[in-house]
Protein backbone atom coordinates (compact mmCIF):
# COMPACT_ATOMS: atom_id res chain seq x y z
CA UNK A 1 0.00 0.00 0.00
CA UNK A 2 2.68 2.40 0.88
CA UNK A 3 3.88 3.84 -2.18
CA UNK A 4 2.38 7.18 -1.06
CA UNK A 5 4.70 9.76 -0.28
CA UNK A 6 6.31 10.81 3.29
CA UNK A 7 4.59 14.11 3.90
CA UNK A 8 6.34 16.42 6.90
CA UNK A 9 4.17 18.81 7.90
CA UNK A 10 5.87 21.79 9.70
CA UNK A 11 3.97 23.68 12.39
CA UNK A 12 4.53 25.33 15.75
CA UNK A 13 1.40 26.25 17.81
CA UNK A 14 2.83 29.55 18.62
CA UNK A 15 3.37 31.61 15.49
CA UNK A 16 6.74 33.01 14.21
CA UNK A 17 9.00 30.15 15.47
CA UNK A 18 10.93 29.50 12.25
CA UNK A 19 8.66 27.00 10.50
CA UNK A 20 8.88 28.89 6.75
CA UNK A 21 13.29 29.01 7.41
CA UNK A 22 13.42 25.57 8.52
CA UNK A 23 10.82 24.28 5.81
CA UNK A 24 12.70 26.14 3.04
CA UNK A 25 16.25 24.73 4.41
CA UNK A 26 14.80 21.04 4.52
CA UNK A 27 13.58 21.55 0.81
CA UNK A 28 16.70 22.72 0.07
CA UNK A 29 18.92 19.74 1.80
CA UNK A 30 16.45 17.03 -0.35
CA UNK A 31 17.02 18.77 -3.04
CA UNK A 32 14.30 15.87 -4.62
CA UNK A 33 10.90 16.98 -2.91
CA UNK A 34 7.82 18.59 -3.56
CA UNK A 35 7.20 21.80 -1.43
CA UNK A 36 3.96 23.28 -0.07
CA UNK A 37 3.24 26.77 1.83
CA UNK A 38 0.04 25.76 3.57
CA UNK A 39 0.18 28.74 5.56
CA UNK A 40 -2.12 30.77 3.41
CA UNK A 41 -2.59 33.34 5.72
CA UNK A 42 0.84 34.35 5.45
CA UNK A 43 2.54 32.93 3.13
CA UNK A 44 6.10 33.74 3.01
CA UNK A 45 8.35 30.85 1.71
CA UNK A 46 7.95 32.53 -1.90
CA UNK A 47 10.12 35.23 -0.59
CA UNK A 48 13.05 32.59 0.33
CA UNK A 49 12.33 30.04 -2.92
CA UNK A 50 11.51 32.56 -5.80
CA UNK A 51 8.90 30.31 -7.55
CA UNK A 52 8.16 31.43 -10.78
CA UNK A 53 4.41 29.72 -11.58
CA UNK A 54 3.84 27.39 -14.55
CA UNK A 55 -0.21 27.11 -13.84
CA UNK A 56 -2.36 29.61 -12.07
CA UNK A 57 -6.16 29.12 -11.00
CA UNK A 58 -8.39 30.82 -8.92
CA UNK A 59 -9.67 29.20 -5.95
CA UNK A 60 -13.70 29.34 -4.86
CA UNK A 61 -14.88 28.12 -2.01
CA UNK A 62 -18.47 28.22 -1.20
CA UNK A 63 -21.01 31.17 -1.30
CA UNK A 64 -21.79 34.49 -0.13
CA UNK A 65 -24.81 36.30 0.02
CA UNK A 66 -25.90 39.46 -2.17
CA UNK A 67 -29.09 41.31 -1.23
CA UNK A 68 -30.38 42.61 -4.67
CA UNK A 69 -31.35 45.88 -4.30
CA UNK A 70 -33.87 46.24 -6.75
CA UNK A 71 -35.97 43.38 -5.35
CA UNK A 72 -35.66 44.34 -1.31
CA UNK A 73 -38.99 45.06 -0.02
CA UNK A 74 -37.06 45.40 3.22
CA UNK A 75 -38.77 43.12 5.74
CA UNK A 76 -36.27 41.96 7.96
CA UNK A 77 -36.58 38.80 8.09
CA UNK A 78 -32.62 37.85 6.57
CA UNK A 79 -31.78 39.91 9.62
CA UNK A 80 -33.72 38.17 11.94
CA UNK A 81 -32.72 34.59 10.58
CA UNK A 82 -28.77 35.54 10.22
CA UNK A 83 -26.75 34.45 12.89
CA UNK A 84 -23.72 35.71 12.20
CA UNK A 85 -24.88 39.55 11.96
CA UNK A 86 -23.86 39.76 8.60
CA UNK A 87 -27.31 41.51 7.52
CA UNK A 88 -27.39 45.18 8.03
CA UNK A 89 -30.23 48.05 7.39
CA UNK A 90 -29.70 50.66 5.07
CA UNK A 91 -30.31 53.96 5.14
CA UNK A 92 -32.67 53.67 2.40
CA UNK A 93 -35.01 51.05 4.73
CA UNK A 94 -33.71 48.37 2.79
CA UNK A 95 -31.49 45.49 4.20
CA UNK A 96 -27.29 44.69 2.84
CA UNK A 97 -24.84 42.02 3.80
CA UNK A 98 -21.74 43.00 4.96
CA UNK A 99 -19.32 40.31 3.26
CA UNK A 100 -16.34 39.70 5.59
CA UNK A 101 -19.65 38.55 8.10
CA UNK A 102 -21.73 36.58 5.91
CA UNK A 103 -20.35 32.46 6.21
CA UNK A 104 -22.48 31.50 3.37
CA UNK A 105 -24.95 29.68 4.88
CA UNK A 106 -27.60 30.25 2.62
CA UNK A 107 -30.07 30.83 5.53
CA UNK A 108 -31.25 34.06 4.49
CA UNK A 109 -31.30 33.05 0.70
CA UNK A 110 -34.06 30.42 1.51
CA UNK A 111 -36.16 32.23 3.59
CA UNK A 112 -36.28 35.35 1.67
CA UNK A 113 -39.82 35.99 0.42
CA UNK A 114 -38.89 38.44 -2.06
CA UNK A 115 -36.28 35.86 -3.58
CA UNK A 116 -34.37 38.67 -3.47
CA UNK A 117 -31.23 37.06 -2.45
CA UNK A 118 -28.35 35.96 -4.59
CA UNK A 119 -25.92 33.68 -3.65
CA UNK A 120 -23.30 33.83 -5.74
CA UNK A 121 -19.84 31.26 -5.82
CA UNK A 122 -17.27 33.43 -3.90
CA UNK A 123 -13.86 33.61 -5.37
CA UNK A 124 -11.36 33.35 -2.16
CA UNK A 125 -8.13 33.59 -3.58
CA UNK A 126 -5.50 31.41 -5.96
CA UNK A 127 -3.26 28.43 -6.28
CA UNK A 128 0.09 28.48 -8.34
CA UNK A 129 2.03 25.62 -9.29
CA UNK A 130 5.40 26.59 -9.76
CA UNK A 131 9.48 25.47 -10.02
CA UNK A 132 11.74 26.75 -7.88
CA UNK A 133 15.88 26.43 -7.43
CA UNK A 134 14.70 23.30 -4.99
CA UNK A 135 12.00 21.36 -6.98
CA UNK A 136 8.68 22.05 -7.35
CA UNK A 137 6.59 24.42 -5.38
CA UNK A 138 2.45 24.40 -5.26
CA UNK A 139 1.15 27.62 -3.21
CA UNK A 140 -1.40 30.13 -3.00
CA UNK A 141 -2.21 33.81 -1.81
CA UNK A 142 -6.04 33.72 -0.01
CA UNK A 143 -7.81 37.23 -1.21
CA UNK A 144 -8.46 39.90 1.57
CA UNK A 145 -10.37 39.18 4.17
CA UNK A 146 -11.52 35.94 2.52
CA UNK A 147 -12.56 32.77 4.16
CA UNK A 148 -12.06 29.23 4.02
CA UNK A 149 -8.39 28.79 4.60
CA UNK A 150 -8.80 25.47 5.79
CA UNK A 151 -10.45 24.26 2.52
CA UNK A 152 -7.51 26.24 0.42
CA UNK A 153 -5.05 24.16 2.78
CA UNK A 154 -6.30 20.75 1.95
CA UNK A 155 -6.47 21.99 -1.79
CA UNK A 156 -2.94 22.45 -2.03
CA UNK A 157 -2.02 19.28 0.16
CA UNK A 158 -4.31 17.62 -2.75
CA UNK A 159 -2.48 18.89 -5.62
CA UNK A 160 1.12 18.59 -4.20
CA UNK A 161 0.51 15.04 -3.46
CA UNK A 162 -0.79 14.75 -7.08
CA UNK A 163 2.39 16.09 -8.67
CA UNK A 164 4.78 14.34 -6.24
CA UNK A 165 3.17 11.45 -8.22
CA UNK A 166 3.63 12.88 -11.74
CA UNK A 167 7.12 14.00 -10.71
CA UNK A 168 7.59 10.75 -8.62
CA UNK A 169 8.89 12.42 -5.74
CA UNK A 170 8.84 10.45 -2.20
CA UNK A 171 8.60 13.16 0.24
CA UNK A 172 6.54 16.68 0.50
CA UNK A 173 7.24 19.46 3.00
CA UNK A 174 5.03 21.48 3.99
CA UNK A 175 5.11 24.75 5.60
CA UNK A 176 2.22 24.68 8.04
CA UNK A 177 0.02 27.39 9.91
CA UNK A 178 0.32 28.32 13.15
CA UNK A 179 -2.36 27.87 16.17
CA UNK A 180 -4.14 24.08 16.42
CA UNK A 181 -7.42 25.42 14.63
CA UNK A 182 -8.61 24.61 11.01
CA UNK A 183 -6.12 25.64 8.81
CA UNK A 184 -3.83 23.13 11.16
CA UNK A 185 -6.10 20.53 11.07
CA UNK A 186 -6.53 20.58 7.99
CA UNK A 187 -2.59 20.80 7.04
CA UNK A 188 -1.96 17.67 9.09
CA UNK A 189 -4.90 15.14 8.69
CA UNK A 190 -3.37 11.94 7.03
CA UNK A 191 0.01 12.83 6.61
CA UNK A 192 2.82 10.67 7.68
CA UNK A 193 4.95 13.20 10.49
CA UNK A 194 4.22 16.48 11.95
CA UNK A 195 7.87 18.73 12.79
CA UNK A 196 6.95 21.07 15.29
CA UNK A 197 8.93 23.91 15.65
CA UNK A 198 8.85 25.57 19.27
CA UNK A 199 11.51 28.05 21.16
CA UNK A 200 12.50 28.06 24.64
CA UNK A 201 9.80 30.45 26.43
CA UNK A 202 7.07 29.63 28.64
CA UNK A 203 4.38 30.78 25.39
CA UNK A 204 6.35 28.14 23.39
CA UNK A 205 5.76 25.92 26.23
CA UNK A 206 2.08 26.50 26.96
CA UNK A 207 1.78 26.40 22.71
CA UNK A 208 3.96 23.28 21.91
CA UNK A 209 2.00 21.27 24.66
CA UNK A 210 -1.43 22.29 23.18
CA UNK A 211 -0.48 21.52 19.74
CA UNK A 212 1.15 18.16 20.64
CA UNK A 213 -2.39 16.66 21.91
CA UNK A 214 -3.79 18.32 18.62
CA UNK A 215 -0.91 15.68 16.95
CA UNK A 216 -1.75 12.91 19.52
CA UNK A 217 -5.42 13.62 19.08
CA UNK A 218 -5.20 12.84 15.11
CA UNK A 219 -2.36 10.09 15.47
CA UNK A 220 0.23 11.37 13.69
CA UNK A 221 3.77 10.95 14.95
CA UNK A 222 5.42 14.64 16.25
CA UNK A 223 8.92 15.24 15.81
CA UNK A 224 10.06 18.70 18.29
CA UNK A 225 12.55 21.13 16.54
CA UNK A 226 13.90 23.72 19.63
CA UNK A 227 15.15 26.73 17.87
CA UNK A 228 17.49 29.32 19.26
CA UNK A 229 17.40 26.47 22.05
CA UNK A 230 20.25 28.69 23.56
CA UNK A 231 18.75 31.65 24.31
CA UNK A 232 17.17 29.69 27.44
CA UNK A 233 18.59 26.39 28.57
CA UNK A 234 16.23 25.80 31.31
CA UNK A 235 13.25 26.51 29.22
CA UNK A 236 14.62 24.09 26.58
CA UNK A 237 15.33 21.28 29.32
CA UNK A 238 11.78 21.75 29.98
CA UNK A 239 10.92 21.52 26.62
CA UNK A 240 13.09 18.06 26.59
CA UNK A 241 10.79 16.70 29.43
CA UNK A 242 7.64 17.67 28.21
CA UNK A 243 8.60 16.02 24.90
CA UNK A 244 9.33 12.98 26.61
CA UNK A 245 5.95 12.81 28.91
CA UNK A 246 4.24 13.33 26.00
CA UNK A 247 5.80 10.50 23.67
CA UNK A 248 7.30 12.67 20.78
CA UNK A 249 11.27 13.15 19.89
CA UNK A 250 13.42 16.24 20.02
CA UNK A 251 14.99 15.93 16.94
CA UNK A 252 16.57 18.99 16.32
CA UNK A 253 17.98 21.87 17.96
CA UNK A 254 19.36 24.96 16.35
CA UNK A 255 21.67 27.62 17.88
CA UNK A 256 20.24 31.32 18.30
CA UNK A 257 21.60 32.80 15.15
CA UNK A 258 21.05 36.59 14.15
CA UNK A 259 22.54 35.44 10.42
CA UNK A 260 18.95 34.03 10.02
CA UNK A 261 17.64 37.58 9.25
CA UNK A 262 20.46 38.81 6.97
CA UNK A 263 19.85 34.88 4.65
CA UNK A 264 16.27 36.49 4.97
CA UNK A 265 16.79 39.45 3.20
CA UNK A 266 19.45 38.27 0.83
CA UNK A 267 16.44 35.41 -0.21
CA UNK A 268 18.71 32.74 0.85
CA UNK A 269 17.75 29.39 2.75
CA UNK A 270 19.58 29.11 6.07
CA UNK A 271 21.74 26.21 4.62
CA UNK A 272 22.39 28.37 1.26
CA UNK A 273 23.92 30.92 3.25
CA UNK A 274 26.52 28.53 5.49
CA UNK A 275 25.77 30.55 8.96
CA UNK A 276 26.70 28.96 12.13
CA UNK A 277 23.15 27.53 12.85
CA UNK A 278 23.26 25.66 9.29
CA UNK A 279 24.91 22.89 10.86
CA UNK A 280 22.31 22.26 13.14
CA UNK A 281 19.76 22.13 10.55
CA UNK A 282 22.05 20.05 8.35
CA UNK A 283 22.01 17.49 11.36
CA UNK A 284 18.19 17.82 12.06
CA UNK A 285 17.68 16.72 8.83
CA UNK A 286 19.68 13.49 8.51
CA UNK A 287 17.98 12.60 11.80
CA UNK A 288 14.43 12.87 10.15
CA UNK A 289 16.07 10.83 7.18
CA UNK A 290 16.77 8.27 8.69
CA UNK A 291 13.10 8.29 11.53
CA UNK B 1 -12.97 52.32 23.32
CA UNK B 2 -11.66 49.13 21.63
CA UNK B 3 -8.00 48.98 20.50
CA UNK B 4 -6.81 45.56 19.05
CA UNK B 5 -2.94 44.00 18.72
CA UNK B 6 -3.35 42.30 15.62
CA UNK B 7 -0.43 41.12 12.87
CA UNK B 8 0.23 39.02 9.71
CA UNK B 9 2.43 37.20 10.80
CA UNK B 10 2.60 35.18 13.78
CA UNK B 11 5.17 36.07 17.01
CA UNK B 12 5.77 39.37 16.13
CA UNK B 13 5.08 40.76 19.55
CA UNK B 14 1.34 41.08 19.99
CA UNK B 15 0.93 39.70 23.33
CA UNK B 16 4.45 41.56 24.53
CA UNK B 17 2.67 44.93 23.65
CA UNK B 18 -0.90 44.32 24.11
CA UNK B 19 -0.35 42.80 27.89
CA UNK B 20 2.87 45.60 28.84
CA UNK B 21 -0.32 48.62 27.05
CA UNK B 22 -2.56 46.64 29.58
CA UNK B 23 -0.40 47.69 32.67
CA UNK B 24 0.25 51.38 31.61
CA UNK B 25 -3.30 51.71 30.98
CA UNK B 26 -4.34 50.76 34.01
CA UNK B 27 -2.01 52.60 36.02
CA UNK B 28 -3.52 55.87 33.95
CA UNK B 29 -6.94 55.44 33.27
CA UNK B 30 -8.64 52.90 35.93
CA UNK B 31 -10.24 49.60 34.88
CA UNK B 32 -8.85 47.99 32.15
CA UNK B 33 -10.23 44.95 30.37
CA UNK B 34 -7.87 42.74 28.66
CA UNK B 35 -9.56 40.55 26.03
CA UNK B 36 -7.35 37.24 24.60
CA UNK B 37 -8.84 36.35 21.27
CA UNK B 38 -5.68 34.27 20.01
CA UNK B 39 -7.90 30.92 21.13
CA UNK B 40 -5.70 28.60 19.57
CA UNK B 41 -3.23 29.66 21.55
CA UNK B 42 -3.64 32.73 24.40
CA UNK B 43 -0.59 33.25 26.24
CA UNK B 44 -1.31 36.99 27.81
CA UNK B 45 -2.00 34.90 31.24
CA UNK B 46 1.52 33.96 31.20
CA UNK B 47 2.74 38.06 31.75
CA UNK B 48 -0.56 38.96 33.46
CA UNK B 49 -0.47 36.91 36.29
CA UNK B 50 -3.77 37.16 37.77
CA UNK B 51 -6.31 35.30 40.11
CA UNK B 52 -8.43 33.29 38.33
CA UNK B 53 -12.52 34.05 39.03
CA UNK B 54 -14.02 31.76 37.29
CA UNK B 55 -14.36 29.89 33.94
CA UNK B 56 -17.56 29.27 31.84
CA UNK B 57 -17.52 26.58 29.25
CA UNK B 58 -18.64 27.90 25.58
CA UNK B 59 -20.98 26.27 23.70
CA UNK B 60 -22.51 26.16 20.24
CA UNK B 61 -26.05 24.83 19.15
CA UNK B 62 -25.42 22.04 16.46
CA UNK B 63 -28.05 19.93 15.14
CA UNK B 64 -29.88 16.88 16.92
CA UNK B 65 -32.15 14.83 14.12
CA UNK B 66 -35.23 12.59 16.37
CA UNK B 67 -35.20 9.80 14.10
CA UNK B 68 -39.23 8.62 15.61
CA UNK B 69 -39.92 12.27 13.45
CA UNK B 70 -37.78 12.30 10.60
CA UNK B 71 -39.01 11.40 7.44
CA UNK B 72 -36.05 10.93 5.76
CA UNK B 73 -36.36 13.43 3.24
CA UNK B 74 -33.00 14.56 2.95
CA UNK B 75 -33.60 18.74 2.85
CA UNK B 76 -31.64 19.06 5.71
CA UNK B 77 -28.78 17.18 4.46
CA UNK B 78 -29.41 19.52 0.51
CA UNK B 79 -29.21 22.63 2.69
CA UNK B 80 -25.98 22.44 4.61
CA UNK B 81 -23.15 24.26 3.13
CA UNK B 82 -20.63 22.81 5.30
CA UNK B 83 -21.48 19.11 4.73
CA UNK B 84 -22.09 19.15 8.82
CA UNK B 85 -25.12 16.48 7.93
CA UNK B 86 -25.39 14.14 5.62
CA UNK B 87 -27.78 11.62 4.95
CA UNK B 88 -26.37 8.64 5.00
CA UNK B 89 -28.37 5.27 3.74
CA UNK B 90 -31.43 8.02 4.00
CA UNK B 91 -30.32 9.08 7.16
CA UNK B 92 -29.04 12.43 8.60
CA UNK B 93 -26.10 12.20 10.41
CA UNK B 94 -24.70 15.17 12.16
CA UNK B 95 -20.94 15.55 11.84
CA UNK B 96 -20.54 18.23 14.89
CA UNK B 97 -16.66 19.66 13.74
CA UNK B 98 -18.01 20.86 10.44
CA UNK B 99 -21.19 22.62 11.82
CA UNK B 100 -21.11 26.29 11.70
CA UNK B 101 -24.06 26.80 13.64
CA UNK B 102 -26.22 28.83 11.15
CA UNK B 103 -29.62 26.99 12.19
CA UNK B 104 -30.31 26.39 8.65
CA UNK B 105 -31.23 22.31 9.08
CA UNK B 106 -33.83 23.31 11.55
CA UNK B 107 -35.26 25.69 9.69
CA UNK B 108 -35.75 23.35 6.58
CA UNK B 109 -36.77 20.58 8.28
CA UNK B 110 -40.87 20.28 7.31
CA UNK B 111 -41.91 17.64 10.36
CA UNK B 112 -39.90 19.40 12.31
CA UNK B 113 -37.45 16.53 13.54
CA UNK B 114 -34.71 18.73 14.12
CA UNK B 115 -33.84 20.59 17.34
CA UNK B 116 -30.56 22.20 18.40
CA UNK B 117 -28.05 21.02 21.60
CA UNK B 118 -25.24 22.42 22.94
CA UNK B 119 -22.20 21.07 21.84
CA UNK B 120 -18.69 22.52 23.75
CA UNK B 121 -16.19 24.17 21.77
CA UNK B 122 -14.21 25.60 24.71
CA UNK B 123 -13.57 27.50 27.92
CA UNK B 124 -13.24 31.26 28.67
CA UNK B 125 -11.18 32.01 31.57
CA UNK B 126 -11.67 35.38 33.95
CA UNK B 127 -8.74 36.79 35.68
CA UNK B 128 -7.77 39.72 37.75
CA UNK B 129 -4.43 41.46 38.66
CA UNK B 130 -5.00 45.00 40.36
CA UNK B 131 -7.07 47.11 37.89
CA UNK B 132 -7.06 44.60 34.69
CA UNK B 133 -9.67 42.34 33.73
CA UNK B 134 -8.10 39.45 31.92
CA UNK B 135 -10.55 37.33 29.69
CA UNK B 136 -9.06 34.44 27.71
CA UNK B 137 -10.57 32.14 25.29
CA UNK B 138 -9.26 29.30 25.08
CA UNK B 139 -10.19 26.33 22.35
CA UNK B 140 -10.54 22.69 22.90
CA UNK B 141 -8.05 21.14 21.41
CA UNK B 142 -9.41 19.25 17.62
CA UNK B 143 -12.24 21.75 17.87
CA UNK B 144 -11.65 23.58 14.50
CA UNK B 145 -13.47 26.80 14.86
CA UNK B 146 -12.37 29.85 16.47
CA UNK B 147 -14.47 32.56 15.23
CA UNK B 148 -17.73 31.34 17.60
CA UNK B 149 -15.22 31.09 20.90
CA UNK B 150 -13.60 34.77 19.47
CA UNK B 151 -17.01 36.32 19.38
CA UNK B 152 -18.00 35.09 22.93
CA UNK B 153 -15.06 36.56 24.27
CA UNK B 154 -15.61 39.66 22.39
CA UNK B 155 -18.98 40.05 23.81
CA UNK B 156 -17.31 40.47 27.51
CA UNK B 157 -16.10 43.62 26.81
CA UNK B 158 -16.12 46.20 29.42
CA UNK B 159 -18.85 48.66 28.95
CA UNK B 160 -16.59 51.51 30.78
CA UNK B 161 -13.46 49.98 30.24
CA UNK B 162 -10.43 50.63 28.00
CA UNK B 163 -10.88 47.24 25.86
CA UNK B 164 -7.65 45.84 24.61
CA UNK B 165 -7.91 42.51 22.23
CA UNK B 166 -4.83 40.46 21.49
CA UNK B 167 -5.50 39.51 17.77
CA UNK B 168 -5.11 35.88 16.57
CA UNK B 169 -2.12 36.02 13.91
CA UNK B 170 -3.59 36.23 9.92
CA UNK B 171 -5.21 37.60 8.07
CA UNK B 172 -8.65 35.60 7.64
CA UNK B 173 -11.74 34.40 9.87
CA UNK B 174 -10.35 34.47 12.81
CA UNK B 175 -8.64 37.78 12.41
CA UNK B 176 -11.46 39.56 10.68
CA UNK B 177 -13.64 38.38 13.56
CA UNK B 178 -11.68 39.60 16.85
CA UNK B 179 -10.55 42.93 15.00
CA UNK B 180 -14.03 43.91 13.22
CA UNK B 181 -15.51 45.80 16.00
CA UNK B 182 -12.57 47.64 17.16
CA UNK B 183 -12.04 51.36 17.39
CA UNK B 184 -8.20 51.12 17.15
CA UNK B 185 -6.12 48.74 15.52
CA UNK B 186 -2.11 48.49 16.15
CA UNK B 187 -0.60 45.96 13.67
CA UNK B 188 2.41 44.60 14.70
CA UNK B 189 5.65 43.67 12.88
CA UNK B 190 9.14 43.36 12.89
CA UNK B 191 11.83 44.72 10.28
CA UNK B 192 12.46 41.64 7.84
CA UNK B 193 11.03 40.44 4.54
CA UNK B 194 8.65 38.42 6.34
CA UNK B 195 7.81 41.00 8.77
CA UNK B 196 6.86 43.42 5.58
CA UNK B 197 5.13 40.60 3.21
CA UNK B 198 2.61 39.92 6.08
CA UNK B 199 2.79 43.64 7.44
CA UNK B 200 0.77 44.44 3.63
CA UNK B 201 -1.88 41.88 3.95
CA UNK B 202 -2.97 42.87 7.76
CA UNK B 203 -2.99 46.70 6.51
CA UNK B 204 -4.92 45.47 3.18
CA UNK B 205 -7.67 43.85 6.01
CA UNK B 206 -7.17 47.05 8.05
CA UNK B 207 -8.32 49.18 4.97
CA UNK B 208 -10.95 46.50 3.86
CA UNK B 209 -12.69 47.15 7.24
CA UNK B 210 -12.63 50.51 7.11
CA UNK B 211 -10.23 50.78 10.18
CA UNK B 212 -8.07 53.48 11.80
CA UNK B 213 -4.37 51.50 11.96
CA UNK B 214 -1.15 52.29 13.23
CA UNK B 215 2.18 50.73 13.30
CA UNK B 216 4.15 49.09 16.13
CA UNK B 217 8.09 47.49 15.14
CA UNK B 218 9.26 45.17 16.83
CA UNK B 219 12.84 43.96 17.20
CA UNK B 220 14.00 47.22 15.61
CA UNK B 221 17.55 46.71 13.80
CA UNK B 222 17.51 43.27 13.48
CA UNK B 223 16.74 43.32 9.96
CA UNK B 224 16.56 46.58 7.42
CA UNK B 225 14.35 49.64 7.12
CA UNK B 226 11.86 48.36 4.43
CA UNK B 227 9.12 48.32 7.10
CA UNK B 228 9.83 51.84 7.49
CA UNK B 229 10.05 53.00 3.85
CA UNK B 230 6.96 50.91 3.27
CA UNK B 231 4.73 52.63 6.08
CA UNK B 232 6.55 56.38 5.02
CA UNK B 233 4.97 55.48 1.92
CA UNK B 234 2.17 54.49 2.38
CA UNK B 235 1.13 57.38 5.02
CA UNK B 236 1.09 54.91 7.39
CA UNK B 237 1.69 56.21 11.40
CA UNK B 238 4.88 54.19 13.09
CA UNK B 239 3.26 54.38 16.85
CA UNK B 240 5.73 52.33 18.94
CA UNK B 241 9.55 51.02 17.80
CA UNK B 242 10.75 48.52 20.36
CA UNK B 243 14.84 47.82 19.79
CA UNK B 244 16.01 43.92 19.10
CA UNK B 245 17.24 43.84 22.62
CA UNK B 246 18.60 40.77 23.95
CA UNK B 247 17.25 41.52 27.78
CA UNK B 248 13.76 41.50 26.29
CA UNK B 249 14.10 38.47 24.83
CA UNK B 250 15.00 36.94 28.12
CA UNK B 251 12.48 38.32 29.79
CA UNK B 252 9.69 37.16 27.35
CA UNK B 253 11.08 33.43 27.93
CA UNK B 254 10.58 33.72 31.23
CA UNK B 255 6.98 35.02 31.53
CA UNK B 256 8.00 38.59 32.70
CA UNK B 257 6.96 41.85 31.28
CA UNK B 258 8.58 44.92 29.89
CA UNK B 259 7.19 47.43 32.12
CA UNK B 260 7.82 45.85 35.51
CA UNK B 261 11.50 44.89 34.34
CA UNK B 262 12.70 47.58 32.17
CA UNK B 263 11.77 51.05 33.20
CA UNK B 264 13.50 53.00 30.65
CA UNK B 265 10.93 51.30 28.15
CA UNK B 266 7.85 53.14 29.96
CA UNK B 267 7.70 56.07 28.69
CA UNK B 268 7.02 54.47 24.88
CA UNK B 269 4.42 52.67 25.97
CA UNK B 270 2.54 55.52 27.72
CA UNK B 271 3.17 57.80 24.35
CA UNK B 272 0.74 54.89 22.54
CA UNK B 273 -1.98 55.57 24.22
CA UNK B 274 -1.35 59.27 23.85
CA UNK B 275 -1.09 59.12 20.42
CA UNK B 276 -4.16 57.15 20.53
CA UNK B 277 -6.19 59.77 22.26
CA UNK B 278 -7.33 57.33 24.18
CA UNK B 279 -10.34 58.72 25.97
CA UNK B 280 -12.32 56.58 28.48
CA UNK B 281 -15.97 57.47 28.80
CA UNK B 282 -16.32 56.15 32.37
CA UNK B 283 -19.88 57.57 32.13
CA UNK B 284 -19.11 59.85 35.62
Amino acid sequence: MDNRPREIVVISGKGGTGKTSISASLAYLSQDCIVADCDVDAADLYLLLKPISIERQDFYSGHIAEINQEKCAGCGICKDLCRFDAIKANNNAKFSVEPSSCEGCKVCVEFCPEKAIDFPERLCGEWMKSETRVGFMVHAKLGIAAENSGKLVALIRSEAKKLAQEKDKKLIIIDGPPGIGCPVIASITGATDVLVVTEPTLSGIHDLERVLSLANHFRIKPYICINKFDLNLDMSEKIESVAKELGAKVIGKIRYDKLVTKAQIEAKTIVESNIPSAQDIIDMWERLKVN
Amino acid sequence: MTLAVASGKGGTGKTTIATNLAMVAAEKYGQVTLLDCDVEEPNSHIFIKGTKIKEEIVNIKIPEVDESICTECGACSNFCQYNAIMSLKGKPVVFKEMCHSCGGCTLVCQPKAIHEVDHRIGLINFYSLGKINLIDGLLDVGSPLSPPLIGAVKKLEGKDTLNIIDAPPGTSCPVIEAIKDADYIILVTEPTPFGLNDLVLAVEVSRKLNKKFAVAINRVGSGDDRVHRYCKDENIPIILEIPDDRRIAELYSNGKTILDNLPEYRKSFEEVLTKIGVVIQNGQ
